[in-house]
Parts: C-alpha cells; sequence; structure tokens
C-alpha cells in the first residue's frame, strides 16, 4: 500500500498562518464555532471543560519592558501525516474512529463510533483534541443556526478541527454535478480563512504548486509546532522574529539553528 | 427378586418419562421464544404510519418527460431536492383533475391551504452520514433503483415502518430480520455502501482500513 500511494497524485490540504499579520481578535475562533456546531456552556472560565477547535495561544518574549513583544498563535488540528500516515491520534485509536485519508491529507474524527477512551488526547501533542463533558445545550432558538452539514455531537466523544471538511464535500458535490473531479483552490477554503480580516491565515493543497500555500510553505520564516516529534504537521507557521519561530519547539540553547535568508 | 425387577423397571420408566417433560418443556420453551424473537418482537419494533397522501408514481411517470429526475431534480449547487415540494406540483393540481379520492385529499387539505405535505422519507439517513446523489447519480450514472428499487413503477405507497427504539425507517435496518437482502435495495446500512466502494474501488486510502476513508461518507 505504501509503495501505491507514493506513485498516485494526492492531495495535502494544509494552512499556512502568518503570525506577523495575525491581531488576536478571536474572529476565526467565533467562525469555527459556527460552522462546526461547536458546544459551549453559560461558564466558560474553566478552559479545561470548553470545546475550542480552533484556539489562540498568547506567547510573549519574556522580556522586560522596551523588548516587550507579544505574539497570538491560533492553533487548529495539525493534521499530521507523520511517517506514511501515521499520525499519534490515529496510530493510538483503539476504535478507528480517527483516520488519515491519502486522498485530502485530512485526519477525520467520527463521532459516533468513538467511545470516549481519550487517548487520541493523550497522544496529541498539540492539545488539538476536546472531550464532549456534556451534552450540547444550545440557547433557545440557536437549533435553528445549527450548519446542516455538521452532524453535532453527543456526551462521552472526542473531536477535532476537520479543516472545515463538510465544505470539501459540498464542493465536491457541486463539482461533480458539473461533471468534474478536481477542485478549484477558492472552491474549498475552511472558515478561519475566510473570517481572518488580516488575511493572516491561507488555506490549500500542500502539494499544488498552483496554490498558494505551495509557496508560501517554502518561506525561510516558515515553521511547524514541535517539528522535532515527527508528526509532520500540515499547518505552517511564518514569523519574521526569531524569538517565535524559536518558541515553536522546546529548542536547547545549541539546537536552533537560525536559517540563511 | 421378581417384585425389585418390577421395581426398578418402574423407576426407569417413571425417569424416561420425567426426561420426555423435560425435553418436551425444553423444545416448547425453545420454539415460543424463537417464535417471540423473529415473529412477534420485530412486529412490535416498528410502528407502522400511512403517507399522508397514496401518491401514485406509476400514473405520474407516465405524464413526465424526465423521469425521476422530472420531480426529484438536481439544485444549481449540486445538492438534490429530495421529495418535492408544493410549488412543484400546483401547476398540474391547482384544481381537482381526476377522479382518484387521494388527489382530492391532496387538493383540499394541501393545496387550496398553501401547505407542505409531511411526507415521511424511507430513506433518510442518521445525521452523521453524508451522502451525494451527484456523486452516485452524475458520476456514477447509477440508477435511482439500484438503491430505491422500482418505486417509480408502484402505484401505491408502502406503510412507513419507524424502528421505535432508533427513530430510523425499516428501510435503513431492511425487512428481513436475519438481515438476509436479495435485491441491492433491500437495506441501507453502512455494510452495503461499503459493499459496493469496495467492488468498485472507489477512493481505498485510508490509513487504519485500506478501505475507504470514514470521511467519504461521514460527516
Amino acid at each position: 500500500m505504501k509503495e501505491e500511494h507514493k506513485h498516485k497524485k494526492t492531495r495535502r490540504y494544509g494552512m499556512v498562518i502568518d503570525l506577523d499579520k495575525c491581531t488576536g481578535c478571536g474572529a476565526c475562533m467565533v467562525a469555527c464555532m459556527a460552522e462546526n456546531n461547536v458546544p459551549f456552556r453559560e461558564d466558560e472560565t474553566d478552559k479545561l471543560l470548553s470545546l475550542t477547535w480552533l484556539r489562540i495561544y498568547r506567547l510573549t518574549n519574556g522580556k522586560p519592558f522596551p523588548e516587550t513583544d507579544i505574539c497570538y498563535l491560533p492553533r487548529p488540528c495539525m493534521h499530521c501525516e507523520g511517517h506514511h500516515g501515521h499520525s499519534p491520534c490515529v496510530s493510538v485509536c483503539p476504535a478507528t474512529v480517527t483516520d488519515y485519508d491519502w486522498e485530502t491529507g485530512i485526519v477525520s474524527q467520527i463521532y459516533t463510533r468513538c467511545f470516549g477512551c481519550r487517548y487520541c488526547m493523550a497522544a496529541c501533542p498539540y492539545h488539538a483534541r476536546y472531550f464532549n463533558w456534556w451534552d450540547p445545550v444550545w440557547p433557545e432558538g440557536m437549533k435553528q443556526y445549527l450548519n446542516p452539514n455538521v452532524s453535532v455531537r453527543m456526551r462521552g466523544v472526542v473531536e477535532k478541527c476537520s479543516f472545515c471538511f463538510p465544505r470539501y464535500q459540498v464542493a465536491s458535490e457541486k463539482a461533480h454535478a458539473e461533471g468534474r473531479r478536481e477542485l478549484e483552490e477558492e472552491e474549498y477554503q475552511t472558515a478561519c480563512t475566510q473570517a481572518c480580516p488580516a488575511g493572516a491565515i491561507t488555506f490549500g493543497d500542500l502539494n499544488n504548486p498552483k496554490h498558494a500555500v505551495y509557496k508560501l510553505k517554502k518561506s525561510p520564516n516558515a515553521f511547524r509546532l514541535l517539528e522535532k516529534l515527527g508528526t509532520n504537521p500540515k499547518v505552517y507557521y511564518i514569523s519574521s522574529r526569531e524569538w517565535v519561530r524559536r518558541a515553536g519547539d522546546n529548542y536547547l540553547e545549541h539546537e536552533f539553528k537560525e536559517q540563511k535568508v | 427378586m421378581s417384585t425389585s425387577a418390577g421395581k426398578t423397571k418402574d423407576k426407569e420408566s417413571q425417569e424416561s418419562g420425567v426426561r420426555g417433560f423435560i425435553f418436551l418443556f425444553f423444545f416448547l420453551g425453545f420454539f415460543v421464544f424463537l417464535i417471540i424473537g423473529w415473529i412477534v418482537f420485530p412486529g412490535l419494533l416498528y410502528s407502522k404510519k400511512k403517507q399522508p397522501i397514496d401518491f401514485n408514481h406509476a400514473l405520474h411517470n407516465e405524464l413526465v418527460s424526465d423521469g425521476c429526475e422530472s420531480c426529484h431534480y438536481f439544485r444549481e449547487d449540486g445538492s438534490f431536492s429530495g421529495a418535492p415540494k408544493l410549488a412543484q406540483c400546483i401547476d398540474c393540481h391547482e384544481e381537482v383533475q381526476g377522479e382518484d379520492p387521494e388527489e382530492a385529499k391532496f387538493v383540499e387539505e394541501y393545496v387550496a391551504k398553501e401547505q407542505e405535505v409531511p411526507w415521511l422519507i424511507y430513506s433518510r439517513q442518521p445525521d452523521c452520514v453524508y451522502f451525494s446523489h451527484a456523486a452516485h447519480v452524475k458520476m456514477a450514472e447509477m440508477e435511482c433503483s439500484v438503491c430505491h428499487g422500482p418505486i417509480g413503477e408502484s402505484e401505491h405507497l408502502k406503510v412507513y415502518e419507524k424502528n421505535r427504539i432508533s427513530g430510523y425507517s425499516r428501510d435503513i435496518w431492511g425487512k428481513n430480520i436475519a438481515g438476509m437482502k436479495k435485491n441491492t435495495w433491500d437495506r441501507m446500512k453502512m455494510d452495503d455502501c461499503s459493499e459496493c466502494h469496495v467492488r468498485e474501488s472507489v477512493r481505498q486510502e485510508s490509513v487504519q482500513t485500506e478501505k475507504g476513508p470514514c470521511f467519504v461518507c461521514h460527516k
């Protein structure tokens, strides 16, 4: 099987996030929750219990006043490819709930198969997976606003960012009706990409030279989170600031090598 | 001696009588529960509902030009319209045309009141299932009857049977309680979809199963 895939033309949907543009406004988080029917609670103070498929982290360089600098880092699911599609969560799932698809490169999650052991949550080094401790409770009238293309989750299952895969399904359906098999770049875009007012998020096929992400990921300022682990994530970050790039992993003093521009 | 031999014989016949009773009770119980399990319970499991209007597919099929797609059409974005809305029927059925009491009922109760008919959908899948008609009908050029059966030739709508526990239509699980099927349209379970997907090798690109990835048919 592995040999076969090498010869086949595969798509690898991925994201490039420009951290220099990100203002930390949170529009992507809101768009994500609305698009994917992510439940919320009246009291969201305990972040260990809340669900955020896409979460913005605040990084600081830890220096005193004149040199103080902060950076906001949106973190979706990285859709790790690992080695031969064995991303950390896919390898450990005992129920074949989560799966790696060679055709799109997306790590899927089938909620109705999940029995809530949370092994995948322990395996994920990015904390991208969330557990439903309760059945969702929607404020009155909000059920009418739910996205019909995304199935809602029940208590006791794990969920995570799907790169808005239902949007891929909708776009494919339209393409099929028109007799096409290939999708254009703009036909399949995630909700967070479209919501970002700064245009910091770019989404597309990392294998397709026509897509913007293909070029962006090759930027000398591009890096991935926890690169050393070998998870081979499909979310790239760009920052012109060295301390931000260094924050992408737990580098020791001698390990971090500055790429020459 | 003779009396003791008679006693043992008596004992033996008594024992065989007891054994007979045990066998009788065992098989009686066995068959009673077999009948309950295979005939009575499946009957109780499904509640039966009649469609609001007994629609005649055969009659309409003769009058339209484009087969099933005349009423069950694709929208511009590739999505499938499913059961027709009142707007499609109203062109012909503004007033009663024939002598069928079902048509009169339809015009009086729904067209005159401008109310949609609450059709019961036989093939409604669970929320987690994604199905694209365009992929099957347009791309794979499959006939509607492969999954839906010869419903286009039927003169009456069958009774809608709803599973009291799961709430799904019986057409999903299939009529046969043992799970046997003779026709492709007898069942609409995950195995039935994957059977065809494996045979036609539709995107066998999963790392976990080396078959179809989950996100092909799930959402």
